[in-house]
């Protein structure tokens, strides 16, 4: 079989919340090692599609979905998915950095500890690797035992993305990572971003236009539930075919 | 500043003394020994059993057994009851107590049987002790053969601390931020493994101190140990769990009530309620500075 050049195919896909459908009938296709931004204004559904993608809206009961969500071909809305499998290949960052009260070391050990790695080498080399990937080793290499909620928060962010990288994911979803963030530790996450991008795919929604501008291959931008435009960023940005993406990304509305 | 407005100031200070209500004055001041009136009669408690306790307080009153028909001697037996009673309980009660609150909180759905099952811990918390007592006694002491024992007696204390137990542990559970779960998962851990690894682990203190301060008030009862655990005397401390004790309430209750030498027991009754207010007071104390400790070390 060829290099499947799609990771997420997404067909019809429609998320409900009670009777509110928070995303309707979403067609997307997701390239691999690519950084697909999803952009659009508060409450346009962008971070409830990111999240169906590793299925942590299961965690809220009301949620019900319609249509199909292939990961490599497989449908992960059927009964018989291994969640628990899907979320170790599909990784998550979150908006607020939330490591564990822990050090940092046992922060990037959690997710190989809880899949039965016990042996202290193999531990180390794994939370060394995933560490110099986050481009954080540097920096923290001398306070690993220190407590990961002891580091400053574009620290803190990165050491969460070295716990997710712990888990050699394929997929790594970022949910608006650096809105918690001063500029300069944005700036060190979007260049870790590209970096990583080599290796991993990933989708980011931001609320930040210019940052998806900056690190993305292509741009989905949503409203009020619907994908409006989706495409190549530059095309995005430079050639919108859609109206209200133009009166977006122009800032007259968001 | 000028001379005038000092003295529009002094003038100011003047007016507001006069403009002293005698009503609202009365009402604060009535307020406020109310207010301390608890403060007030635990003090006056303190310091009647101190005063009298005091002197008979000694090295050997901890650690000799009562000799003389209880008339001399210490109450080292009595200590030791008491102390493993409350161990005692608190092995059994904290596992219960904590799965009980894992399932309330992060396993029911609301329904039926959360609903009974809330509506019987609300319930068995307002049970008089002393019927927690007799049920002791039907059941542990008789139906499961373990007589007038320890075991009997810390299981007791245990069924009638479970509801305070579940509550404090069911809080610090909840007290656990949504974020650290949801970064469990999304590591790929199931929901066991992110109660075991991460939510129990970060609610532990908060579940420690629930489980002292509850233990510490069942400690002082009397009515539960009084036909599962507590016996007029034993020679020396209990050596195994299938033993009837002396403990520490129900000791100040014999010597004040069926004593032969109640005149002569009365400096010793005094001694057995001090060390008990202040054993309690110690794992009250503990608790409490378990408690700060945990939120100042807490950093979300």
């Amino acid at each position: 079989m060829v290099e499947e050049r799609y990771i997420f195919e997404i067909k019809d896909f429609s998320i409900y919340y009670g009777d509110f459908m928070a995303v309707k009938n979403i067609t997307l296709n997701i390239e691999s090692n690519k950084i697909t931004a999803i952009i659009g204004p508060s409450g346009c559904g962008k971070s409830t599609l990111l999240r169906s993608l590793n299925r942590m809206n299961d965690l809220i009961i009301i949620s019900h979905v319609e249509g199909h969500v292939l990961y490599r071909g497989t449908d992960i809305y059927q009964h018989d998915t291994d969640v628990i499998e899907l979320r170790k290949r599909v990784g998550m960052v979150f908006q607020k950095p939330n490591p564990f009260p822990s050090s940092v070391y046992e922060n990037v050990a959690y997710g190989p500890r809880i899949r039965g790695i016990k042996k202290k080498f193999q531990l180390d080399e794994i939370v060394e690797n995933a560490l110099v990937r986050a481009d954080l080793w540097k920096e923290v290499k001398d306070k690993l035992n220190e407590s990961g909620m002891s580091l400053s928060g574009g620290q803190m962010q990165r050491l969460c993305i070295a716990r997710s990288l712990a888990q050699e994911p394929e997929v790594l979803l970022f949910d608006e990572p650096t809105s918690a963030l001063d500029p300069i530790s944005t700036a060190n996450i979007e260049n870790l971003l590209q970096e990583l991008q080599k290796t991993v795919t990933i989708v980011i929604v931001t609320h930040n236009m210019q940052q998806a501008a900056r690190i993305s291959n292509c741009t989905a931008f949503m409203y009020l539930g619907e994908m409006v435009e989706f495409g190549l960023t530059d095309n995005i940005f430079v050639n919108p075919q859609n109206k209200l993406t133009e009166e977006y990304i122009t800032g007259r509305f968001g | 500043m000028t001379q005038g407005t000092e003295g529009m100031q002094k003038a100011f200070h003047l007016t507001r003394k006069k403009r002293f209500n005698l009503k609202q004055g009365f009402f604060l001041s009535l307020i406020r020994t109310f207010g301390f009136a608890g403060a007030i009669t635990l003090f006056i408690i303190l310091f009647f059993v101190a005063y009298n306790g005091i002197s008979v307080l000694s090295w050997e009153f901890i650690t000799q057994s009562p000799t003389e028909g209880m008339t001399k001697g210490g109450i080292l037996p009595v200590i030791v009851g008491t102390i493993l009673l409350t161990i005692l309980c608190m092995i059994a009660v904290i596992p219960v107590g904590v799965i009980t609150a894992i399932f309330l909180s992060e396993y029911s759905r609301p329904g039926l049987v959360l609903n009974i099952v809330m509506m019987s811990i609300y319930t068995l918390s307002g049970v008089p002790s002393v019927v927690f007592g007799l049920f002791g006694l039907a059941v542990l002491v008789v139906a499961f053969k373990l007589g007038m024992s320890l075991l009997a007696g810390a299981l007791t204390l245990a069924i009638m601390v479970l509801p305070y137990i579940i509550s404090t542990s069911e809080e610090a559970i909840k007290a656990v931020p949504f974020s650290f779960k949801e970064a469990s998962l999304a590591c790929g851990a199931t929901k066991w493994q992110t109660i075991r690894k991460v939510v129990l682990p970060t609610a532990m203190p908060g579940i420690l101190t629930g489980a002292i301060l509850g233990t510490a008030k069942v400690s002082g009862e009397t009515a539960p140990i009084m036909f599962t655990a507590a016996a007029f005397f034993t020679p020396g401390v209990p050596k195994s769990l299938f033993e009837p004790i002396m403990a520490l309430p129900y000791h100040i209750y014999v010597l004040a009530t069926a004593g032969t030498h109640i005149e002569e027991t009365r400096p010793i009754q005094y001694g057995t309620a001090l060390t008990l207010i202040v054993l309690v007071l110690g794992m009250n104390l503990l608790g409490i500075i378990l408690r700060s400790r945990q939120r100042k070390k807490r950093a979300w």
